[in-house]
């Protein structure tokens, strides 16, 4: 259902609650949102505040860039983007399409990948389009949106920090996570990357929509709020899972990922209670007694219990007083091929899926 | 009999306190003054006092200052330098430049100017660009500045651009003070580039510092070692904090935290340091600081060097009941009701309440019942910041210091018991005189599996921490390793970590 509605912008102010939401949707992972909030504000200082447009605002041939950065976090914390990455990217794409794109879209809301792309689309000059492909934070490059809409993932471009710039004809989605991550970890483990650049028309069904105002509306919850909890927990839907504090962490890193279970034992009302996370970069299931709580896809968030600010899974650290919330993801990863995608057997979970709302 | 004896002195906001202790740290003698704006003055009064109980002052042989005039220069932007700030990582990081969130005001008064050149390094220890050379002179030379702060991109890991940047500049203009951002904070590299030219800001200041406590310390003859007091609790020479002044900014609560630990023969602890107008709350683990987690402002800036975990809360002697968070300050001793003042303060409620004999008038009838009032909500407030600074663990003891301790109730809920040890008012000069010199490091290496250049560089992390700890004063014979964390790292073609060591010792023994 898409309602015509004024055309929003985004401006200085709004970059601080978005920044807080996508910390929110990021569900542990998507990477730290400082540098790229920080980067927003000085790219709209710069250039301008950067219209925030629906689908319905484009027309139909107009040329949708789905960017983010793709690498890891404590790499991109300390060798944060060039600021000219985006420019050669979308060279790249009107060389190819024979047309410059029209909006820059974000590929992961969750983490800094939802707010850097401010930054990206003040650069070029574009509006962003008020949706991205998860909906939260995947790991993973074909843990899109586009691939589970079946639109053939045949274009990556990347562009890397010291001006190399990198098309990929990939046969499917996962030659494309394969040949991308290569790419990146020959880039030193941080680039920007478009892929399933896209028509509005193909967007229509193969995006999830309306997320970036939801990440604005999640961080705008908390602000000035008597009980920050309460006005997160209510603005997302959420199921509160457990609050405690951080009584154990392991963590390992495997296959390129920092995989780990995370401890929280209960406290105050909830004192007797102990809720353990599985973690891989982002937290994907939570269990109390042997018994699963959520999983992902559903999203399952870590927050701060005095300041509901989330706790990304490498800043957890042993003693911490947090809240453990869980609420539904978008209908489309509850599908057959959305849980193919990003179900619990897509991270090696020997679990069938079930709802968040049936049994947290 | 004691041969050499130590003098601690920690210069706060409101107070200078000065302790002196023997060889086998027990405490001589005591005073406490009022820190003066040039900070000589009180300095000097504190060391008067202090010395004047001693039969013979030629036998203090060292010197420890704690202060906090390097924060309060940062926050009130008072003496602090101008400063040329140079980042190494063109193309990289140009979409945010240096100093992109100060606050107007300090970014007007501390830069200079700024730039980012072609250099850093990637993760793996190549380079994103070679070293602009050209570039580095023209920006030193055209960039007329008080100090230089130099960043590079995983410059913790890979650290020959920021050192071979320094040289540079020594050719170029001489000496000028050069602060290298690997000596200084961790990885992330905004808030290490924001410590580091904060520090740069600082040399001014630490200079000033310097000369007070020298000129202090020549007004009576002493001819003695000195050392400052840092953030984790530990010390550093004077030459070092000369290049270092940001490492001061958090010794305030450490040095009260240690001196606790100290005074109270606990190591494991929450302390609670009450002042004039805030109490601070810490917790003491193996009798050093938690250190916080976080990255912390200071002055509206995010850096990333390690601090204690402190939660402070308004509630200190001063404190005016009914206008809270306001205090009456330095002032007490004229506006306090015991005082034979007119305005009621946290002090007037604790002695209503019979928790110290404070002063010479009583209270007033009229204001027993909004006393009582007070101290109930002080008490309230005290079991609520336990609460959250413990973590859920309520079988601690809580060390009560500072010279509003008395406002603290007999029990608190949350804490085993509370502990007043004998000189609590004087802790943080306590924690300056005990500390130990220490040094840290922190950098990449393979995770577990990476084989003997793993075993090589983990070895070689130890030792500089080792030859950092002696450089800002410790005993070499007796440095340790007493820290060594791992962060995994992901999405790394080959897993590795994020290495961190600490060593520290007691200071060398003194010369002859």
């Amino acid at each position: 259902m898409k309602a015509p509605r004024m055309q929003a912008r985004i401006t200085m102010e709004e970059v601080a609650a978005l920044a807080r939401g996508c910390a929110v949707l990021g569900t542990g992972g998507g990477g730290d949102v400082r540098p790229g909030a920080i980067a927003a504000r000085r790219a709209i200082r710069e250039h301008g505040e950067v219209p925030l447009v629906s689908l319905d605002d484009l027309p139909a041939d107009a040329l949708v860039l789905p960017l983010s950065g793709i690498g890891a976090p404590t790499v991109s914390h300390e060798m944060i983007h060039g600021e000219d990455e985006p420019v050669r990217i979308a060279e790249e794409i009107e060389r190819i399409f024979g047309r410059p794109p029209a909006a820059v879209m974000s590929s992961e809301i969750g983490g800094g990948n939802g707010v850097a792309p401010v930054a990206w689309a003040a650069r070029l000059g574009l509006p962003l389009l008020d949706a991205d492909a998860m909906g939260r934070a995947f790991p993973e490059v074909q843990m899109v949106s586009m691939y589970v809409a079946g639109i053939p993932a045949n274009l990556v471009v990347m562009a890397d920090v010291a001006g190399n710039v990198v098309t990929i004809r990939p046969i499917d989605g996962l030659w494309s996570e394969r040949i991308a991550r290569a790419v990146c970890v020959a880039a030193g483990s941080s680039a920007l990357m478009a892929d399933y650049v896209l028509t509005a028309r193909e967007c229509a069904g193969a995006v999830i929509e309306g997320t970036v105002s939801r990440a604005i509306a999640v961080g705008r919850a908390t602000e000035g709020a008597a009980d920050p909890l309460a006005a997160l927990t209510a603005e997302l839907g959420a199921v509160r899972l457990l609050t405690g504090k951080l009584a154990d962490l392991d963590r390992r890193t495997t296959g390129g990922f920092v995989r780990g279970t995370a401890t929280v034992e209960g406290t105050g009302d909830d004192r007797g209670r102990t809720l353990t996370l599985e973690i891989q970069n982002e937290n994907l299931v939570a269990l109390e007694d042997g018994r699963v709580r959520a999983m992902v896809p559903d999203l399952i968030t870590v927050v701060d219990t005095q300041t509901a600010t989330a706790v990304q899974t490498e800043a957890l650290r042993y003693g911490q007083r947090v809240t453990v919330l869980a609420w539904p993801c978008d209908p489309l990863w509850r599908t057959p091929k959305g849980l193919e995608t990003a179900g619990p057997r897509a991270f090696g979970y020997d679990l069938d899926y079930l709802p968040v709302e049936k049994i947290a | 009999m004691s041969r050499s004896l130590r003098v601690g002195i920690d210069v706060g906001g409101t107070n200078t306190d000065a302790v002196v202790l023997d060889d086998d740290d027990r405490v001589l003698a005591t005073a406490k003054r009022p820190t003066s704006p040039d900070v000589t003055e009180g300095l000097r009064a504190a060391l008067d006092a202090v010395l004047a109980g001693l039969p013979d002052p030629r036998l203090v042989t060292r010197v420890m200052l704690g202060t906090t005039h390097a924060t309060n220069a940062i926050l009130e932007r008072r003496a602090l330098g101008r400063v040329a700030v140079l980042r190494l990582g063109a193309p990289a990081t140009t979409s945010v430049p240096p100093l992109s969130e100060w606050p107007d005001d300090l970014r007007d008064t501390v830069a200079a100017g700024t730039a980012i050149v072609r250099g850093g390094y990637f993760v793996d220890g190549s380079e994103i660009a070679p070293l602009d050379e050209d570039a580095v002179r023209k920006f030193v030379a055209g960039t007329p500045a008080d100090a230089v702060a130099v960043t590079g991109v995983f410059s913790p890991a890979s650290a020959d651009q920021e050192n071979r940047v320094a040289e540079i500049i020594r050719a170029e203009i001489g000496d000028v003070p050069v602060s290298l951002s690997h000596e200084i904070g961790s990885l992330g590299l905004l808030e290490r580039e924001n410590a580091a030219v904060l520090n740069a800001a600082l040399y001014g200041v630490a200079r000033d510092v310097t000369a007070a406590l020298r000129e202090a310390l020549e007004a009576r003859g002493l001819e003695v070692e000195t050392y400052f007091a840092q953030n984790d609790g530990t010390l550093m020479g004077v030459g070092y904090a000369a290049r270092y002044p940001v490492l001061t900014i958090g010794s305030g609560p450490a040095n009260s935290l240690r001196g606790a630990a100290y005074l109270s023969g606990v190591a494991d602890a929450i302390v609670a340091d009450v002042g004039g107008t805030s109490t601070d709350l810490g917790v003491l683990v193996g009798g050093f600081p938690r250190e916080s987690a976080a990255a912390v402002e200071i002055g509206g800036v995010a850096t990333n060097f390690r601090m204690p975990d402190i939660l402070s809360i308004a509630l200190g002697g001063g404190t005016i009941v009914g206008a809270e968070p306001r205090s009456v300050g330095y002032r007490i001793g004229a506006e306090a009701l015991v005082f034979g003042g007119s305005t009621p303060t946290m002090t007037d409620a604790a002695v209503a309440a019979g928790r110290g004999v404070v002063g010479t008038h009583p209270a007033p009838g009229e204001w027993r019942e909004r006393l009582a009032r007070a101290v109930r909500a002080a008490d309230e407030a005290v079991a609520d910041a336990v609460d959250r600074v413990a973590l859920g663990k309520a079988d601690r003891p809580l060390v009560a210091v500072g010279g509003g301790a008395f406002l603290l109730a007999e029990r608190v809920p949350g804490a085993r018991e509370v502990i007043r040890p004998e000189h609590a008012e004087v802790a943080n000069a306590v924690g300056a005189a005990i500390a130990l010199a220490s040094g840290r490091i922190e950098t990449i290496v393979p995770a577990a599996g990476g084989g003997s250049t793993r075993a090589r560089l983990i070895d070689n992390a130890k030792e500089e921490a080792a030859a950092r700890a002696v450089a800002a004063g410790a005993d070499p014979e007796s440095v340790q390793i007493v820290e060594l964390s791992e962060i995994p790292l992901s999405y790394l073609p080959e897993p590795a970590v994020r290495l961190h060591v600490k060593a520290a010792g007691p200071l060398a023994r003194p010369a002859g």
